[in-house]
């Protein structure tokens, strides 16, 4: 069992995301960077947050044209669990992996606060172990976090059960209040919310059960098995 | 460019000949105040910098804390006031920029970042506003982007910054101790520039730094790019942890005027360098502007030849250029070259040890004159005074500031930004307190006691999660040092620190002094700021929400302190009055009580008692636990002077009525004196003299004027 953790120029939460994997739910995770191949047994991949190439140009558009990602494509394709946080999830709307695009804030700042997650969606490889409805404390941190899609993707996304996670209280102006979705397939899942930061104890101290499921249901649809 | 006469004379006195443009440029840069410390240099030996804790390496520009376990903690202050009077954006932005790099290059990865930003009346002057703004999508630009969570600092407003800034940042790097580099050096060892290419920006940002702004010398200031930044960050390390680095530098004031001569000056070698080497923004930069230009994102690294490749190869991985731009020599000169035609040679030690001067100081006249009380009593309710202050930008809730910036990122922030100071945990299990304070207020009134107010302030913050101070940074910010006014506050202040932190055993690692910081309207008031660190064993005390019936404890004593209060400067215009004053037994008799009561689990919370008196302390629990409070105010003095006198050496605990007695009885044993006030109940804030209510205000009011000002404040104009 291997989860590959990718390393773009600019990524500043994948430290934080091998530390949660390896460290508190006790997976086999590895770092790969952007220029490497992702190796075809690999069991799932998380692209995590940062600012890939500076956010320049609009935020995961660089990161997007990486040499990786056309790895992560195949891999999405098999099937394998494929997850996209914050910047993660920004490079995977802006490789056309996710529908929709993430833009500026309402508020125009950059936003770091405690909210909380609504479950939309509870079949997917990352959140098979929580309940409809349920309630995550979390938080968020970006400026770029504003989710849109046009009217006829949404009716799809609800259509589909592509809406994985929404806000409990508008937070940013995203429609729908939308926080996350997945693809049609239900294996490549983007959210803005960081569950790395929210799955100790000592760091969330509201109740870190809820995120820790994220990864529980990761274990749960890929095993431990080594 | 031009030196004063005892300048020219030492310098005449060592180089037998003239100097040639190269060398007036990197002398005008090194000697400048920025680089040299030429008026402070002398002063700050008298602070205590040895301690258990601390580790001492030559060339270190960051303080070095040993936490147990094999790690080690960085810190360093630095401002960027300057430039950030005249770009905010940028100035605050390089700001941070180079106090990261300070941290780096110690070798520790920067973990955390905290600011203090001063700028003039935000209510009316749009200008400072606009400053205030931008400063804080600069840092917040800067630190989101490479992952460095800002976890704390401090936001004050006053006119004596106006059409200026204090943008003074904070960092805190962590890593293993076997992993610091130590600096050294071998001849032949290869000199090389890492990062960000050399560029017109920020030459002669020294000499800026280092006179009263008052043009807007915008080339000055330094263009940041926080991706380069992060580049060179994971670099750096990656280097570090192949062993490839025998001595590396940041490169900040001066450029690399500075980072040679001090680094050949540090190690005691001679460094050898061509300007041709040197990877350029613009191909037609001349040599001298190459020595000075103030371009971010650069380090200065020395090693062995053998690990060039590595380092290369490194370097490539992340794109970003390296160049070998001289060599280590035994001769101890700083040997400056364009190609085969030599332009300075001047031994190091020279250039990097600035004749130092003696400054006259004189105690202030506008002291003796400072009135003792308001001409009139106010006539306004005490419930509409305490609703104003807690609207006041000075005391309202930061949160419009410090939720533009990442702080979760990480993953260390145990305590976040909000309360009395931030937590980190570490790796070895400990926890790391972190807070800066300042008050210009306090300072103005009284140099010396304000010093020491802001540094026991620290202090009591860090006690207040759990935390055992066991480092300090001081960052000193002045106004013409040659004003022998000016320079006397300096003195104080700088006295002052020396005595708490001899007493407390509490060394100064690192610090930074600042002068020049005035504009055509006048110096600032004296804005010394103090970082203190605390070391938690274990966890830290949470900063649990009060509930109905918990017994609210003060431990310390107010006393008639009014003068700089936020109170009678915020509600009266009225600056004068006595500042408060640190009773060093007191002090450190009430911070022992404290943390011995955390260390038992007797309380669930403590809080400072600061800014805005012990009437905003109480309500800021209030508003945080959504819960009113019932408080019988002691009739020592007069109900204005309980509430709002900002006394040190005070804490609000809130404690379970279970533990009360013993708590009582612990400290009187320690001979604390301390008082019951009140319990938190219901939904009112009341406030009562003799019984008597003096004060009723409704916690949701409070709240909704002490978290939302500040943003309105901006939003609205």
């Amino acid at each position: 069992m291997k989860v590959g953790v990718i390393v773009f120029p600019g990524s500043n939460c994948d430290r934080d995301m091998h530390h949660v994997l390896t460290d508190v739910f006790n997976l086999n995770a590895e770092f790969f960077w952007h220029e490497k191949n992702l190796p075809s047994n690999i069991d799932a991949v998380v692209l995590p947050g940062g600012f890939s190439y500076g956010d320049r140009l609009r935020a995961g558009v660089i990161a997007a044209h990486s040499p990786i990602i056309s790895d992560v494509k195949k891999l999405a394709e098999k099937g394998i669990p494929i997850l996209g946080v914050c910047n993660g999830f920004q490079i995977l709307v802006e490789s056309g992996l996710l529908p929709g695009v993430l833009l500026k804030n309402e508020s125009l700042n950059f936003m770091c606060e405690w909210t909380n997650l609504i479950v939309n969606n509870n079949t997917t490889p990352f959140t098979n172990k929580l309940k409809m409805n349920q309630k995550i404390p979390i938080p968020i941190a970006n400026g770029e976090g504003r989710y849109f899609v046009e009217d006829d993707t949404l009716n799809q996304l609800k259509k589909n059960n592509q809406i994985v996670f929404s806000y409990e209280n508008k937070v940013n102006g995203s429609i729908s209040q939308i926080a996350g979705v997945c693809n049609s397939d239900g294996n490549v899942v983007g959210m803005m919310p960081h569950p790395e930061r929210a799955a100790e104890k000592e760091i969330n101290q509201i109740d870190h059960k809820p995120s820790s499921l994220i990864f529980e249901s990761l274990i749960e649809t890929v095993g431990m098995k080594n | 460019m031009s030196f004063q006469e005892h300048e020219k004379l030492h310098i005449e006195k060592n180089v037998k000949r003239e100097l040639t443009s190269t060398e007036l440029q990197i002398l005008a840069a090194e000697w400048s105040e920025h680089c040299s410390y030429k008026s402070s240099k002398k002063h700050l030996r008298m602070l205590p910098t040895t301690g258990p804790n601390v580790i001492v390496e030559k060339g270190y520009d960051s303080g070095v804390l040993d936490v147990g376990d094999g790690y080690v903690v960085t810190v360093h202050i630095e401002s960027h006031n300057h430039p950030s009077a005249v770009e905010p954006f940028g100035g605050a932005a390089t700001g941070v920029g180079g106090v990261i790099r300070d941290i780096l290059s110690a070798g520790t990865r920067p973990i955390a970042l905290f600011d203090g930003l001063r700028f003039g009346n935000i209510e009316n002057d749009a200008h400072a506003r606009w400053l205030f703004k931008n400063a804080v999508s600069g840092i917040a630009d800067y630190g989101n982007c490479l992952g460095i969570p800002t976890i704390g600092g401090e936001v004050e407003f006053d006119d004596c910054y106006t059409n200026y800034a204090l943008v003074d940042v904070a960092a805190v790097g962590f890593g293993k101790k076997s992993k610091l580099i130590k600096n050294h050096a071998n001849v032949d060892d290869l000199v090389l520039l890492i990062g960000g290419s050399t560029g017109r920006d920020g030459v002669g940002g020294s000499q800026f730094a280092s006179d009263a702004l008052e043009g807007e010398d915008r080339s000055a200031v330094q263009i940041p790019d926080p991706f380069i930044e992060k580049l060179i960050i994971e670099a750096i390390l990656e280097c570090r942890d192949e062993n490839c680095i025998n001595a590396m530098k940041d490169l900040g004031g001066g450029g690399l005027s500075c980072a040679i001569s001090e680094t050949a000056e540090s190690l005691g070698i001679g460094i050898e360098l061509d300007v041709k080497n040197v990877h350029l923004r613009e191909s037609d930069l001349s040599p001298d502007e190459i020595m000075i230009s103030e371009s971010q994102e650069r380090m200065l690294v020395i090693s062995d030849p053998n690990n060039l490749s590595k380092i290369k190869q490194i370097c490539d991985k992340f794109r970003i250029q390296c160049s070998v731009i001289g060599k280590v020599k035994e001769d101890k000169m700083m040997h400056v070259k364009n190609g085969n035609d030599t332009l300075a040679l001047l031994p190091a030690d020279f250039v990097a040890r600035g004749p130092l001067v003696d400054r006259a100081k004189s105690k202030p006249e506008y002291l003796s004159q400072l009135p003792l009380n308001p001409p009139s009593e106010t006539q306004m309710p005490l419930s509409d005074i305490l609703l104003k202050l807690l609207s006041s930008p000075n005391i309202a809730s930061k949160h419009w500031v410090f939720r533009q910036y990442d702080h979760e990122v990480g993953i260390r922030t145990v305590i976040k930004p909000g309360f009395d100071s931030s937590v980190l945990r570490l790796d070895n299990g400990k926890s790391l307190s972190v807070k800066i304070d300042g008050n210009p207020k306090h300072c103005y009134i009284d140099p010396r006691q304000g010093a020491i107010g802001c540094f026991e302030e620290a202090c009591r913050n860090v006690v207040c999660t759990g935390a055992n101070p066991i480092g300090m940074v001081d960052h000193l910010q002045f106004g013409n040092p040659e004003d022998p006014e000016i320079f006397w506050t300096f003195m104080e202040s700088i006295e002052g620190i020396t005595d708490f932190a001899k007493f407390l055993d509490v060394p100064c690692v690192g610090g930074k002094v600042s002068f020049y910081n005035e504009t055509s309207d006048g110096p600032i008031k004296p804005t010394p700021l103090i970082g203190v660190l605390g070391l938690i064993e274990t966890s830290p005390l949470l900063p649990t929400l009060p509930s109905e019936n918990d017994v609210i404890l003060l431990v310390g004593e107010t006393k008639d302190e009014l003068g700089g209060s936020e109170y009678y400067e915020y509600i009266h215009n009225f600056i004068g009055g006595i500042a408060p004053k640190v009773d060093f037994s007191e002090s450190k008799k009430n911070m022992k009580s404290v943390l011995s009561l955390i260390s038992k689990n007797l309380i669930k919370s403590a809080h400072d008692c600061s800014k805005g008196g012990l009437g905003i302390a109480i309500s800021e629990l209030c508003i945080f636990g959504k819960i009113g409070c019932n408080v019988d105010l002691p009739s020592t003095l007069s109900s204005e002077k309980i509430l709002f006198s900002e006394s040190h050496s005070r804490y609000i605990l809130v404690v379970d009525r279970t533990n009360l007695d013993e708590i009582k009885s612990l400290l009187t044993d320690d001979k604390c004196s301390f008082s019951e006030l009140g319990i938190f109940s219901g939904d009112q804030i009341i406030f009562k003299s003799n019984s008597d209510p003096i004060l009723e205000l409704r916690v949701d009011k409070a709240e909704n004027n002490y978290l939302n000002s500040l943003g309105k404040i901006i939003q609205n104009g």
